[in-house]
């Protein structure tokens, strides 16, 4: 097929005397390169195999699969994001979606497939780079390669005339090409060898040599990288806990409220510190109620040091010991009481609360096993408003985030709870299958309406339960990755060899001086020829080779 | 602070406005140029004629040899453009620049933030970038069909962003209230601008390479739907309708042009990438989790980085490596719309 730019060229350049078009560059698997039919025997056939893997083809090949392969978890529910819209995926579609399971289309980026097409990739990277980088290593050290005889197929050219000798000539030029760019002269910009070529003399130069570089930079960062992210997985550890105002936690695995750890991960790594919520500031825009500023002022005790205080914002972590405490989400957490039937204290303390809207109406459950005797065990459920506005008979909302007048909505059910089953429950929902909700004479739900000091009886003689305050929690996320740094460094080098790569100039410049001959007026001058050659389309070269001839005049001029 | 807000609303409406007229005359040109090239077709089989009419910044004295891949220093006049529409569609293009930009800062200093928060401002600094990389491209020479595709991407998504984005101006939320806000958000729109410029590039190639080599699906028979080839044969990209094909650059600088922008523009994408993880990594405790809207840039980011072997590869640069820059640019604006509109994921919000 027809092809413009870049073999042409780039073949020209790694050697400007092959005929353009003529691979110079090893790329087996290539439609022209005839394949070699591999002699019989495993060894042979590996071989083989070995050169088709890090083929060029193939690396688009794989980088295609890579890029179809990661669309399906943005179509389907992911576990990692969201198991309850797996489980509702599921039970939506009883027939494709186990098949679905059982191919990992809900486990996406831990897939074996996923895995495959990026390891793939990864093994014909290193298996094409490193060829590469000893080729590159051996080319630095190289000369620039000698003046071709002739300049007319070069894409730029310049010609000058001088009074001056051919070997003075070349002398200027060699100094114009050592010399680096403007601003930072020290650094030489071209390799330059002078030739004598029997009545005539000429200069051959090299520059960016960073091009390749930085292409072999980029592609060893991305293994770099891959490396990171995978010891980072084994070794981390993140911890989600809700810390209410007033109190305290330590940091240790039991404390959390869920706990995910790397395969590589020791308990002991964790720093027994412990944190306390003083006190939290939410602000929300007066008008529109959107949420503003969340801060959270705590003070962090390391084991054995003095206590000190700190913040935590949204987007402003706080780091201790290595790890990173992360402010999640807040809310509200009712402090009740609640007396049973024979008046001792069931239950006392602070209950979050999950907000399910933006003005904080949230939603809560007391459990309370704990009643003395023989009496049933009790459960609340049901609404905090932080500003309660009441809109018909029953019929409440919040209209303010803020606590400006919380009211607290419940109701009753009495029975067992099912805390002994030995099937962990979720602390957020009331399992009703072995209670009953209380009702009042009419067989309505009884709803019980509470305000802060508020101490209200509890239906069917169950007791009394009391909101004591409202103090805010905290939803705190800890999280260590000690690849963390290690991440960041090769995704810079990635980022900083793809840019040499893409944007440092790779070219090569001759300048030739001959004594003139033939048409009059040139005799006894000197006749000065240049030409450049870039890989890939270089804008710059021109203007380039133009700079080099003008500067080496001016050179020449002040030195004769 | 409304008002600031209602002026920029304003101002982004005759920068609408603006480019429609832009558009206009790109689009006038270009038929010019059709009609001029099907009346000269005869004596014109190569687009190489140095300095044959037109204004005085077009007589560049470039040797014939010395003719690199480059556009813009091309010494190549296309004979019969019209230079009251270019000098239309120029001055529109630059007035429309302006009142954008003004309805940009305004919008910025009504918020009370840097205005790239939403997809209204995202919408409004992408088209202005794309715009003024059209404009840079075109600051020695006009191309016609640059001009009118880049255009109606321009006047479709202000529209787009005025009646169906819009939202009005406001403080951000905490998650959003981060300088990086400004560097990932930031760098993202730019290089999608680049992209557009660079896929617009790629179209013209490929209609180019198309009339080049006389490849045309229409021109082949289609057997059972032979009638309806015939009935579409005066669309063949072969044929007199786009005659004009043979005025712009050659595919080999269409090519060279689209892949320089596609440079810039992947290099933007990495960091906007890069600076995501790191925001992420900020705001949300982990670096990357996958968000759909994660996996779109990440795939975007993979497909450019094919588009980037596929040119080096032999037997897939020239033609078939434009086909991967529509395919990364189809990515590009999937991610910004469909994942923002349809699939709900950590990045809705910015909605
Ligand atoms: C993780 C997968 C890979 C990614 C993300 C990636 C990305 C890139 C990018 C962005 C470039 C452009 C830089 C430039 O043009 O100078 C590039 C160039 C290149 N890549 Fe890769 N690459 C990957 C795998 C591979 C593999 C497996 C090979 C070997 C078969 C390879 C060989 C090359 C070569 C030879 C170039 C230079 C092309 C040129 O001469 O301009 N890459 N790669």
């Amino acid at each position: 097929m027809r092809t413009y730019r870049p073999e042409g060229l780039d073949d020209t350049f790694s050697n400007p005397d092959a005929p353009a078009g003529e691979p110079t560059t090893n790329t087996p698997g290539d439609p022209q390169t005839p394949v070699r039919l591999p002699s019989i025997g495993l060894r042979g056939w590996l071989r083989w195999s070995w050169r088709q893997l890090t083929s060029m083809r193939v690396a688009l090949l794989l980088l295609m699969l890579l890029a179809v392969a990661a669309v399906p978890g943005t179509v389907f529910p992911q576990r990692a994001q969201d198991v309850a819209r797996v489980a509702t995926y599921l039970t939506e579609h009883p027939t494709t979606g186990p098949w679905l399971d059982r191919l990992g289309f809900f486990d996406v980026y831990s897939s074996v497939w996923f895995s495959a097409i990026y390891l793939m990739l990864f093994v014909s990277l290193v298996g094409c780079i490193v060829p590469r980088t000893r080729v590159h290593l051996a080319a630095l050290r190289g000369r620039p390669p000698r003046t071709p005889r002739r300049f007319g197929r070069f894409p730029a050219q310049a010609e000058a005339s001088t009074d001056a000798s051919p070997e003075q000539v070349v002398e200027s030029a060699r100094r114009v090409l050592r010399r680096g760019p403007r601003l930072l002269p020290w650094m030489a910009s071209y390799r330059v060898d002078v030739h004598d070529e029997g009545g005539g003399w000429s200069v051959s130069a090299e520059r960016g040599y960073l091009r390749e570089t930085g292409n072999l930079v980029f592609h060893l960062a991305l293994v770099g990288l891959l490396v990171s992210i995978a010891a980072g997985q084994m070794l981390h550890y993140r911890g989600q806990a809700i810390v209410v105002q007033g109190r305290g936690m330590a940091n240790a695995v039991l404390e959390y409220d869920t706990f995910e750890q790397g395969t590589a991960f020791r308990p002991e790594s964790l720093t027994p510190f412990t944190l306390r919520l003083d006190s939290f500031d939410a602000r929300f825009d007066p008008e529109s109620l959107e949420p503003r500023d969340f801060t959270a002022h705590v003070t962090v005790t390391d084991p054995g040091e003095q206590p000190q205080d700190a913040t935590i914002k949204v987007n402003h972590p706080l780091g201790v010991d290595g790890a990173k405490i992360y402010l999640q989400g807040n809310g509200y957490a009712p402090e009740l009481t609640v007396h049973d039937a024979a008046g001792e204290v069931a239950f006392a303390g602070a209950v979050p609360f999950l907000p399910q809207d933006g003005v904080y109406t949230s939603r809560g459950v007391v459990k309370v096993p704990d009643v003395s005797g023989d009496q049933e065990q009790v459960g609340l459920v049901g609404y905090l408003l932080p500003t309660a506005v009441q809109l018909g008979e029953n019929l409440w909302r919040s209209s303010n985030p803020q606590p400006q007048d919380p009211l607290l909505v419940l109701s009753v059910w009495s029975g067992n709870l099912g805390l002994d089953t030995g099937v962990p429950q979720n602390v957020y929902q009331l399992d009703e299958s072995r209670m009953e909700q209380a009702v009042d004479e009419d067989g309505a739900p009884v709803t019980l309406y509470l305000r802060p000091g508020e101490t209200v009886e509890l239906p069917d003689g169950l007791g009394t339960v009391t909101f004591d305050g409202l103090p805010r929690y905290v939803a705190l996320d800890l999280r260590h990755d000690p690849a963390l740094t290690w991440v960041l460094v090769f995704a810079l080098l990635a980022f900083a060899g793809l840019a040499a790569s893409l944007f440092a100039p790779r070219r090569r410049v001759w300048v030739r001086a001959v004594p003139g001959a033939g048409p009059a007026g040139e005799q006894g001058r000197t006749v000065i020829t240049a030409a450049g050659l870039a890989r890939g389309d270089d804008v710059g070269l021109q203007p380039e080779l133009d700079r080099v001839l003008a500067a080496t005049l001016v050179d020449v001029e002040e030195t004769t | 602070m409304n008002n600031l807000g209602d002026l920029s609303t304003l101002l982004v409406w005759a920068a609408a406005t603006a480019f429609t007229v832009a558009l206009i005359a790109y689009a006038v040109d270009l038929a010019r140029l059709a009609d001029n090239a099907q009346r000269r077709a005869a004596d014109v089989p190569v687009p190489v004629a140095v300095g044959a009419d037109g204004a005085p910044d077009d007589r560049v004295d470039v040797p014939v040899v010395a003719e690199s891949a480059v556009l813009g220093s091309a010494a190549q006049v296309a004979p019969g453009r019209s230079a009251r529409a270019e000098g239309i569609a120029r001055s529109t293009t630059y007035l429309g620049l302006a009142l954008l930009f003004a309805g940009i800062v305004l919008r910025g200093f009504a918020a009370g933030h840097w205005p790239t928060s939403n997809m209204y401002e995202f919408a409004l600094v992408g088209t202005f970038v794309a715009v003024l990389v059209l404009a840079i491209v075109q600051r020695r020479r006009v191309i016609a069909f640059l001009g009118v595709v880049v255009m109606s991407i321009a006047v479709l998504l202000l529209v787009l962003a005025l009646n169906v984005f819009f939202v009005q101006a406001e403080a951000l939320r905490p998650a959003l209230q981060n300088y990086w806000l400004v560097i990932h958000v930031g760098v993202a729109i730019t290089a999608t601008g680049v992209f557009t410029v660079a896929f617009a590039a790629a179209v013209l190639q490929l209609l180019r390479d198309a009339r080049e080599t006389g490849r045309t699906r229409l021109g082949s028979p289609w057997r059972r739907a032979d009638g309806l080839r015939r009935t579409f044969s005066g669309l063949a990209v072969t044929g007199r309708h786009f005659t004009w094909l043979e005025q712009v650059p050659d595919a080999r600088r269409l090519e060279a042009l689209s892949f320089r922008l596609n440079a810039v523009g992947f290099v933007l994408w990495t960091l906007t990438l890069i600076g995501g993880a790191i925001w992420a990594e900020h705001a949300w405790g982990r670096y990357w989790g996958w968000d759909p809207k994660e996996v779109g840039t990440f795939v975007a980011w993979v497909v450019y980085a094919a588009y980037l072997h596929a040119r080096t590869t032999r037997g897939w640069s020239g033609r078939r490596a434009a086909y991967f820059v529509m395919v990364g640019y189809a990515v590009v604006i999937a991610n910004f719309t469909i994942v923002n509109l349809v699939v709900t994921g950590k990045h809705s919000y910015a909605f």
